[in-house]
Order: C-alpha cells, then structure tokens, then sequence
C-alpha cells in the first residue's frame, strides 16, 4: 500500500491504496464520494468524468496515484457553498436534461469543463464535447438544451423533447 | 486488474532504470494501457508513469523550423498549441477518442503502442517526422514494424517527437463511430521535396506509405491523379466494421479527399 495525497472539492484528503487502485474506487470507496459513478469501467461511458486540475478525465481510466497532490473537483462540489444547484445542475433540472439521471454526474462535469473553456458554445459544439459521455436513456436533446441555458443562451426556440 | 508495484519518477535517467526491472512497463497516459490491464491482457510488475517528468512535456519550435514535442505531452495541449504551427498535426490531435481521453492521452504512449488504427502513427509517418528516445533518434520510415510492433528495444523511452512542417497537409480520417479511432485514415503531407502518404486503420501491417499514391501526386497533384490507382484489397484489415474491399476503397477515397484539401 502506497500512501496518496489530493485536494478533493478544496478538501485535503489521503489514504492508503494499491497501485491498481483507480481514482474512481478510490473516491467512491475510500472518500465514499459516490456521486461520480462507473457505468462501463472501459473508458467509454463518461459517467465517471472528474476534474484533475481543472481538466475533464475519466477517473475509471486514471490510477489514484497519478492524482497525488492533484486538485480533484466531483459532482459533490458543484453546488453553489449555500448548498443549492448551481447554474449548470439548475438547468439540467429546469430542461429535464436527465431520466435515469445515471450518466448525469459525468454530463454535469463535462459541462462544466466545456463551458470553462468554451463560455456560449453552440448546439454542435455541445454535442462534439459530449461524444464521451453516454447517455442509454439517449436524452441528448435535453441534455444539450440545458447546457445551452446554463451557458445564458436562450433556449426558448428549441422545442421540447 | 492484477496489482502491480508503481513508481513515478521525475527524471528520464530515473525511469530508464526504473524500466531496467524485471516485467516493468512505462506508463504514459494510460488510456490504452489501463483498459488493456483491466482486461488482464497486460500484467506489469512494475508500471513507470512517465507522466510525472517534466522534461517529456510541452512543444517547441526548433532552430530548423520543426516542431518538437515532448512524449508526455496530451492530445489536448497539441491540439492547442500546434493549431497555429502545423495545422493538420492540431486537427489530428484534437480529433482522438473524446475532450477526456484527449486531457490524459499522450504522443508518445500512441506512438510506442502503434495501434493498427491509431491517428498519431499517420502523422509521424506521413509527416517524415524524427522519433527521438532516451539512447538515440529513429526515423518514422524505421519506427513502425507492424501492428502493435516498433524499433523500441526493451526499457527504451521515446522523449520526443521531431515534426518538419510541410507547406500543406491534411489529415482525413473516417471515424469508426463506437471506438473513435480510424477506420481508415489518411495523412497526406506536401513538402518542396515531394508527397508522402501515410495510411492507418487499414492494414493488417499498420501504418504504412502508398508509394503508388506519393508517385503519381509528385507528377501531378490533383485527386483525379489517383483515379485508377488501389491498394491491394488482401493486405487490408477485413472485420465486422468493414471488409477488406471496403477498406481499400476508403483508402483511395480519403486520399483524394486529403488532396483536395491541400489545393
């Protein structure tokens, strides 16, 4: 066992894990952060996307020893301090941008990640930084319509899905 | 995933020896590699993460106008940096897997695993470009042996990859939609010296050139100038994706299209 050290939602957390141990095991759990879940475990799904210093990644496909000393940002820190959904998750809920809501966490991340460096992205530019995160309901319309509002666009001319 | 003991040394010459281990493996951004432990397909005793070495990292224009880039660099930063320098080496780069594979994937782990249908090998290859390791500098046209095949000796690191920059090039690749990487993709580089023609995602070899192609685009370069050339549908990969006939048709077909987009 190897001891690991990382900020985690502006936390400083550690624990002790093997070299296998993936970053998603080891949030989930060691750090019972479940919010970030694990649909396909083969990097494909994008359910289990996380921030590395500010970066989307797939934490099912990133050891927990290559985040030592990262600055690691989950679902469970995207809401606003007050605790309430921030502008992003709001969204999702106001434009029904979920169903089973399992693919969720990773969608809200990867939103986030997007709108950080493409601040009024359009619908295509969506749906391009979108191509890793699956979602089986295949809710894409909404999904893509909440990131439009929660970008500040106006949404009204896209119809309900 | 069988455990393994990690390391993540912070020098070239600390990795080499850490890679000197019995059944020890370098880990570069591990979105092949993870998956392919997790499979058991792979079970390292040792994983060196090169991730952690500074001096693998970044882009830079060298004295002669080529551009270096450092082996732990990720898609996502060439994609970025390079947009201005070569832009069909940003085009490739920003077009692998998805935004979360490209944050973690690297050159040099693309180059050193030379998937059969992985982008980066048709640009090293096509763009003439200089693989540079830990003990010496190999040229792509040397580099590439086959599939999943390449000069590297055991424990060999590549450091960093050497690009000249061609007065026009494009990459055309025809996206196997499930995985992402190339069906068939074709990188196509136009130097004052001649065409080169790279081709990845086809054939049961890899990477390979189109000599026949390079030849009759240095005579005239224009897409109708291939019209009665094929690669030989045999060599080709045939899977439930697309046959081999089908993979040699493509092969003509981005290939015009890749000279087209250099007009």
């Amino acid at each position: 066992m190897t001891q690991v050290s990382m900020t985690v939602n502006g936390k400083t957390v550690s624990g002790d894990v093997e070299g296998r141990t993936l970053l998603s095991s080891f949030l989930r759990d060691h750090l019972s952060l479940t919010g970030t879940h694990v649909g396909c475990d083969t990097a494909q799904c994008g359910a289990c996307v996380v921030h590395v210093n500010g970066e989307a990644v797939k934490s099912c496909n990133m050891l927990a020893l290559e985040a030592d000393g990262a600055e690691v940002g989950t679902i469970e820190g995207q809401a606003n301090p007050d605790g309430s959904l921030n502008v992003i998750q709001q969204a999702f809920q106001d434009h029904h941008g979920l169903q089973c809501g399992f693919c969720t966490p990773g969608m809200v991340m990867s939103a986030a990640a997007l709108l950080k460096e493409n601040p009024r992205p359009t619908e295509a530019e969506i749906r391009k930084y979108l191509e890793g995160n699956l979602c089986r309901c295949t809710g894409y319309h909404n999904i893509v319509k909440a990131i439009m509002a929660a970008s500040g666009q106006d949404v009204s001319h896209i119809a309900a899905e | 995933m069988y455990n393994f003991e990690f390391k993540s040394p912070s020098t070239i010459a600390d990795a080499v020896a850490a890679l000197a281990g019995e059944d020890a493996q370098a880990l570069g951004g591990g979105q092949t590699l993870i998956p392919t432990m997790k499979q058991r397909l792979a079970a390292p005793a040792t994983l060196v993460r090169l991730g952690g070495i500074p001096e693998l990292k970044g882009v830079c224009v060298e004295d002669d106008g080529s551009i270096a880039i450092g082996a732990a660099t990720t898609h996502a930063t060439v994609a970025r940096e390079v947009a201005d320098k070569y832009p069909a080496l940003a085009d490739l780069a920003g077009h692998i897997g998805d935004p979360a594979v490209r944050n973690r994937g690297t050159i040099g782990g693309s180059l050193a695993n030379n998937d059969p249908a992985a982008c980066y090998p048709a640009a090293v290859l096509g763009s003439g470009a200089m693989v540079v390791t830990n003990s010496r500098q190999i040229a792509a046209d040397d580099f590439f042996q086959g599939m999943f095949t390449t000069a590297l000796d055991e424990g060999e690191i590549i450091t960093s990859v050497r690009f000249p920059v061609p007065q026009a090039a494009s990459y055309q690749k025809f996206l196997q939609p499930a995985s992402r990487f190339a069906l068939v993709g074709v990188f196509l580089a136009r130097f004052a010296d001649g065409v080169r023609v790279a081709v990845t995602g086809a054939s049961e070899e890899g990477v390979f050139r189109w000599a026949e192609a390079e030849q009759a685009l240095n005579k005239e370069f224009r897409p109708d100038a291939l019209m009665d050339l094929r690669v030989n549908p045999m060599n080709m990969i045939g899977d439930l994706h697309g046959s081999k006939e089908y993979r040699a048709h493509l092969v003509g077909v981005m290939t015009r299209r890749a000279v087209q987009a250099c007009i």
